[in-house]
């Protein structure tokens, strides 16, 4: 009987192991790919691209605090009542949800701390707290953040270092530790966050100069990113819902034509700054703002209720 | 049996142990290193960093914003070679290379309309072919100014 229990755990533990091995393979594996390829070289130069081939990808999208800063910049104003209510932390239990909240919240943190809105960002920073801790996520807010934030509240500048640092120390976390399916959800919840205020805004009398509409069109730019990054994680049982949603959301942008000159690049010698010279043409009408918005406040609302 | 047992229980927690610091000293190293070269800008708070080895290449596709002013920075390990790294618009014309610029780890710039880019990042090799190419991390960091 002993024995028995003995062999079982040594069937275990290698098994761990193997696991172990294949995720360092997968991961960090540009050593180990290379030493494949000279094994594979001699049986198949197809096979031997592919592996080539096989690099290091990452889909960036507009972080929360991003997405709040092109809010900020399009001139629009401060509106507490398009925000998830802390109060709705309670309801939020399964990872899918804090995480999708999670950048819900550090959008709305985002928001509140660029229009200076002191209570909120301390509120904010706790509702985010509060995800990242039902995710498991050590120490990303931790006590001292809050009080660091409390001391500070009346410097902008300290106050969005400190919501870019728990942010980086969230997703890091979560990509450190073989969770990435829910970094790319925390990624969601605050681009939808940001596109649903940004749509709620738009002064539909002002439709054809109010920046918000730019910013919104520009969005079109990176659902294709998202897609890939969802798919990407397609494996977590959480992603595919998700991507349909996306895809429906997709289906509504694939009605707005973007159309860019070629970037020509100039050195500004005096800043050191180059710009990126080109123009762009868009026609976006106010029937598929309107459906574009009523879809993304649809997919928000089964995101907080 | 009980020293096979003890063998491969060690050998887990060497190995898990190992793949837990790497990936702790790339946060740091994302976090404390790369991120002071954003200097005056405001980082987005977004994390793109991974373990590299001499030659291998990665990409990044990324929207950037009309007159929204970024700054890039790029940044390797200290026993890596030099980063290389390339900017290109949706019909691959290059639009920066930091090979052209001394290597440099950060590059400023501003959109007159909105794009999306492709970063292109390799890690160079050194001179001296060696039979244990050199790993490190390699992170890559935004950040904008907000006002």
């Amino acid at each position: 009987m002993k024995n028995k229990i003995l062999q079982k755990t040594v069937y275990v533990l290698i098994s761990v192991f193997a696991f172990a091995l294949l995720l360092n393979s997968c991961k960090s594996g540009a050593k180990e790919a290379e030493e494949d390829t000279v094994e594979i070289a001699t049986i198949d130069e197809d096979i031997l691209q592919d592996v080539n081939e096989a690099k290091k990808i990452f889909y960036s999208l507009p972080s929360p605090l991003e997405s709040a800063m092109l809010i900020k910049s399009a001139g629009a104003e401060f509106n507490e009542n398009l925000l998830n209510p802390t109060e709705n932390t309670t309801r939020y239990t399964t990872n899918k949800q804090m995480a999708l909240n999670l950048g819900i919240y550090t959008c709305n943190l985002s928001f509140a701390s660029l229009y200076d809105q002191t209570q909120l960002v301390i509120d904010y920073m706790s509702a985010a707290k509060e995800m990242a801790d039902g995710l498991g996520i050590l120490d990303a807010i931790s006590e001292e953040t809050i009080n660091r934030l409390e001391e500070n509240v009346n410097n902008r500048e300290v106050i969005l270092d400190i919501v870019s640092e728990t942010f980086l120390s969230s997703n890091s976390y979560l990509q450190d530790n073989q969770q990435p399916a829910i970094a790319s959800i925390v990624l969601v919840g605050g681009w939808i966050e940001g596109l649903y205020i940004a749509t709620q805004l738009v002064d539909m009398d002002d439709f054809d100069s109010d920046k918000l509409v730019g910013r919104i069109i520009d969005q079109k730019l990176s659902v294709g990113i998202m897609l890939d990054l969802l798919k990407d994680n397609n494996e977590h049982p959480s992603i595919p819902s998700i991507v349909e949603q996306m895809e429906g959301l997709k289906v509504i942008f694939d009605k707005i034509n973007i159309k860019t000159t070629d970037i020509k690049p100039e050195i500004d010698e005096e800043t050191n700054v180059t710009i990126l010279k080109s123009t762009v043409e868009t026609d976006m009408t106010p029937e598929t703002f309107l459906e574009l918005a009523g879809k993304v406040e649809e997919i928000r609302s089964s995101y907080v209720n | 049996m009980k020293r096979i047992v003890q063998i491969s229980l060690i050998a887990t927690l060497l190995f898990a142990f190992n793949a837990f610091n790497a990936n702790a000293q790339c946060k740091g190293f994302a976090k404390k290193i790369c991120r002071a070269e954003l200097g005056p800008y405001t980082h987005d708070g977004n994390y793109h960093a991974a373990i590299l080895v001499e030659g291998e290449e990665a990409e990044l596709y990324k929207t950037f914003y009309s007159d929204q002013e970024y700054r890039l920075a790029i940044c390797g390990s200290e026993n890596l070679p030099a980063i290389e790294f390339k900017v290109m618009d949706a019909n691959k014309n290059i639009l920066y290379s930091n090979a052209e610029d001394d290597f440099s780890r950060t590059w400023d710039f501003k959109l007159e309309s909105s794009q999306q880019l492709k970063l292109l990042i390799k890690v160079t090799t050194f001179e001296q072919l060696s039979d244990d190419p050199a790993n490190g991390c390699v992170a890559i960091m935004f950040g904008f100014k907000t006002d």
